[in-house]
């Protein structure tokens, strides 16, 4: 049962005295849920009127309420998506120009690159959001929100393709050249399809961090999903339940993303076998 | 530039504020996820399944959301304080689950050799994963508990903008909206503001690497 080496397969004595622990663990935390719950319903945030709008098909503003927040959904999701094309491709971009480019551009890369890394993404937003207006750029609140994240994110993508490029045997490049092919052509047919396919997980995970971002849209008054709870709240007055549903769309989302970042490293590992393996990247939820 | 020096005052008050939220909120998500990640590696399932859930919703839930929740829920439990103390613990929840599961692989890096000998000299769980694991995870784990935190810092930002008065976001927002001032040297000062905070965290979390980290 075990596959822990920190402890023993249990024996008997063990055995009893975890299923005592397993116990007394359980009852304290349905206890925990239940003063939660109970405390929810004397305060009054139990009731019909507060939750049924948001899971009641029968609800008379059931309909409009999803329809509020499934528009809402699909901003997030919009502005999320643009962000992650535009980030991979500066990214990319910064990647490749700071493995070949010469060594007095490499420096203003890395500077770059440091830079944008110390800036907070939401000061990245709300100052796009303020001063590219004042250099007369008007454009829909969209896109200051995906100018600020993809600011902040195609660096953190150009250091997970630089460490997939880094990653690669030298022996992949050197053979490229040795049959003739130039530098772009090594890059682009050799390096970084592999270089892509090793970091692959980190970029899936990189697009969770992207879509928890985008709540910060609310900020500069996106229409995302936050800020369809916040009207829908301003109606309804049931701050508790709203920020309910909409966490658990957005736990949900990342998920299944998550999952998905999982499930391609484990392809991409069985199919690697004796080969070189990706370097890790830290999560660190940036948001 | 003159805007920077004429508020140099407001500035500093806001690097101070934000490294308050940094401090408490570092402390508690450090302990809160050394705790959540001795649960995860636990030997009874209602604690790992704890442990799991929790890094779930943490980790994937915006801390926007983590923060209003945070704000309208606390209330409705009897629990009061203010904006800051709410932005604080909240900022703390969502990192304790990035700062459990750094931890968690530094676990897996510890070779079992050392948890199969302390096992062998009669170590239970609890002085297995103390005395032996636990303190030589965290030496693996420094860079990226480091990362952590950094990211920790630069997302007190996002408690600022949430409404906790006179942090760094938060003199920035006012200078530009209240007062009407040229938003780019605004800009760079809040910025400066925060790579304050973060380089020299940087050069410190590389003298804590070469001091204690062991290379695997």
């Amino acid at each position: 049962m075990t596959n822990s080496v920190l402890y023993e397969a249990p024996g008997p004595v063990a055995k009893r005295r975890g299923l005592v622990v397993s116990v007394v663990v359980g009852v304290l935390l349905l206890a925990l849920l239940t003063w939660v719950l109970v405390t929810l319903g004397v305060n009054g945030q139990l009731t019909v009127e507060k939750w049924g709008p948001l899971i009641d098909p029968t609800n008379g503003t059931f309909t409009a309420l999803w329809g509020l927040l499934g528009a809402g959904l699909g901003n997030t999701l919009l502005a999320a998506v643009l962000a992650m094309a535009f980030s991979l491709v500066i990214g990319t971009l910064l990647a490749v120009s700071r493995v070949i480019a010469a060594p007095w551009y490499r420096w203003a890369v890395v500077g770059l690159v440091e830079l944008l890394r110390g800036v907070p993404v939401v000061i990245a937003v709300f100052f796009a959001s303020r001063v590219l207006p004042s250099f007369g750029l008007d454009m829909p609140v969209m896109w200051y929100l995906v100018i600020g994240l993809t600011a902040y994110n195609s660096v953190i993508i150009a250091e997970i393709v630089r460490a997939g490029i880094l990653s690669l045997p030298r022996g992949q490049s050197e053979a490229a050249y040795a049959i003739g092919l130039r530098r772009s052509q090594v890059l682009r047919t050799v390096v970084l399809p592999q270089a892509f396919r090793a970091m692959l997980p980190a970029l899936i995970s990189q697009l969770v961090v992207i879509v928890k971002d985008t709540s910060l849209g609310f900020i500069i008054s996106y229409v995302d999903l936050v800020r369809q709870g916040q009207i829908v709240i301003q109606n309804l007055n049931n701050p508790i339940q709203t920020y309910f549903v909409v966490g658990v769309v957005f736990v949900l989302i990342n998920y299944a993303l998550s999952r998905a970042a999982v499930f391609t490293e484990r392809r991409l590992s069985q199919g690697r076998k004796g080969g070189f393996t990706a370097p890790r990247v830290t999560e660190t939820g940036t948001a | 530039m003159h805007v920077i020096i004429d508020n140099l005052p407001l500035y500093l008050s806001g690097l101070q504020r934000t490294l308050q939220i940094c401090l408490y909120a570092g402390v508690l998500a450090l302990v809160l996820g050394t705790v959540i990640a001795a649960f995860r590696v636990a030997p009874l399932p209602p604690l790992r399944a704890t442990g799991t859930s929790w890094v779930t919703v943490f980790r994937n839930c915006p801390l926007t959301v983590v923060l209003f929740f945070m704000a309208f829920g606390l209330p409705e439990l009897g629990l009061n304080g203010s904006y800051f103390w709410f932005g604080t613990i909240g900022l703390a929840l969502y990192t304790s689950a990035f700062v459990c599961e750094a931890i968690r692989s530094g676990i897996n890096a510890v070779p079992p050799g050392q948890a199969e000998a302390a096992r062998a000299i009669g170590l239970g769980f609890g002085q297995t994963l103390g005395l032996v694991v636990l303190p030589q995870a965290v030496r693996t784990v420094v860079p990226p508990l480091g990362n952590v935190i950094i990211a920790m810092i630069k997302n007190s930002a996002i408690v600022g903008a949430f409404g906790v008065g006179g942090d760094l976001f938060a003199v920035g927002d006012t200078l530009t909206s209240a007062r009407g001032e040229a938003v780019l040297p605004v800009l760079i000062g809040v910025v400066l503001g925060y790579l304050v905070i973060t380089i020299p965290a940087g050069l410190l979390l590389g003298v804590l690497e070469r001091k204690v980290a062991i290379a695997r």
